[in-house]
């Protein structure tokens, strides 16, 4: 089986099978990117990683070495098994044109967002049926959006750095669905969007 | 009052809600727990998005002044009123595996309608019945349960949260499909499936004011009325 090794510029989606058994590793080159991530069981879409399967089941909201991505139905899907950065988010979604004339103002729906990116990815993935009806919550590897004792939502500075990587194992065949954010209003990120690596190899 | 009606414990229920009709869920016992999802009825690929709820107003939990997002950056309902003072936007639905390790298998042939209903099961039987399922199955709110987060991201639902005739009131800002479920929550800890009725009262509100607690509780909320009200301006 081939792997991938890949630069993704950010604004741009990528999609991929991870074989079962395989690794698949994300860089976050330049730091504090962030990486809205979505994982199918490439066997059935309608299966797919599921925020809440996930996090009820290890009973914590941040994702690190040792989570085990859970999908709607229950089911294993993949694997933390590396992770440099130390926490990511389960529950900031993706970043849309229509979320953004929330967040920031209603000027700002023409800029590129994550949900387009998804949709374009899915538009074009012909043989996988995907639409926008298949994208529920996503990862945000790389993240930190921590939530107070007190029920409040932050968008903390982010704990990456140039380099940092987190590495999963597919437990099945996986089909992963990544969007290199594009947003501009976040300081998470120091309002610069930057590239990622992907790389997927089989191991031994 | 538009009528009334109440979802017994462990059942499920959906209807069209239409918008500008407030509706009351009351909790009929103490440690309540109704699963809720939200769809648009004109177009339900438009839905309640868990997460930009949380982001546009800087959140983790529900409460008056706060509103439910679709993902399109509209305002599917607004918390009018809220006795109870935390709703879980977080923890997700049970299913059947975690309801019969925790409950025990059950089966109608024995227990008829006492049954143990898992809640992914409820919410897949009420938006099957609008052409929706699994697909479609997206984050719910988990109204009258407190989960709290601490600093190491461990979730923690408070034992004895809501009380009996706690209530929220939800005022609908578009036509939307309601489905909800009258289950325990998944970090439930009981040993008995017994979560309590939920009372269900539909009245006629008022439009929202320019002054409207909702609106007015962040800059992102009263942008999000804009859009929802240009969507039905004619």
């Amino acid at each position: 089986m081939s792997g991938y090794d890949e630069v993704v510029p950010a604004g741009e989606p990528w999609m991929g099978v991870v074989r079962r058994g395989q690794s698949l590793r994300i860089v976050d080159l330049e730091g504090n990117q962030a990486v809205d991530t979505l994982f199918y069981n490439a066997a059935d879409t309608a299966e797919h990683y599921s925020a809440q399967n996930t996090i009820q089941a290890q009973g914590r909201i941040y994702l690190t070495t040792g989570t085990t991505l859970l999908s709607n139905r229950g089911n294993a899907l993949l694997r933390i098994e590396e992770d440099t950065c130390g926490r990511h988010d389960t529950l900031g979604g993706a970043c849309s044109a229509e979320s953004n004339t929330v967040r920031y103002a209603l000027e700002k729906r023409s800029m590129h967002s994550c949900r387009d990116s998804f949709l374009l990815a899915l538009a074009r993935h012909h043989e996988g049926g995907l639409t926008k009806r298949d994208l529920p919550s996503n990862i945000n590897f790389f993240m930190n959006v921590p939530v107070t004792p007190t029920g409040e939502l932050r968008f903390a500075d982010g704990i990456s750095a140039a380099g940092r990587h987190v590495q999963l194992r597919a437990l099945v065949d996986t089909l992963v669905l990544i969007s290199n954010c594009p947003q501009l209003n976040n300081p998470c990120n120091a309002y610069n969007p930057t590239p990622i690596r992907v790389m997927t190899w089989d191991n031994a | 009052m538009l009528w009334e009606e109440e979802i017994p414990g462990g059942a499920h229920w959906s209807a069209v809600i239409r918008r500008g009709v407030v509706l009351r869920l009351t909790a009929s016992g103490a440690d309540a727990n109704v699963a809720a999802l939200f769809y648009s009825r004109e177009q339900p690929l438009e839905r309640y998005n868990m997460a930009d709820t949380l982001k546009a107003q800087h959140i983790a939990h529900l409460t008056t002044g706060c509103v439910c997002y679709s993902d399109m950056g509209r305002i599917l309902c607004s918390i009018t009123a809220d006795t109870c003072g935390w709703h879980d936007p977080l923890c997700g639905l049970t299913d059947a595996a975690l309801i019969a390790a925790r409950y025990g298998a059950t089966r109608f042939q024995e227990q008829r309608n006492q049954r143990h209903v898992s809640g992914r099961d409820a919410m897949l039987v009420e938006l099957g019945k609008y052409g929706l399922g699994e697909r479609d199955l997206v984050a719910n709110i988990n109204f009258f349960s407190k989960v709290v987060v601490d600093e190491a991201g461990a979730l923690k639902l408070e034992p004895g949260h809501s009380k009996a005739g706690q209530y929220v009131d939800l005022r609908f800002e578009m036509d939307t499909i309601v489905a909800l479920h009258a289950g325990p929550h998944p970090l439930a800890t009981t040993k008995k499936y017994a979560p309590p009725a939920i009372r269900l009262q539909a009245r006629r509100g008022a439009p929202p004011a320019a002054d409207d607690p909702c609106r007015t509780r962040c800059p992102e909320n009263t942008r999000g009325y804009i859009n929802t009200e240009r969507m039905y301006a004619s």
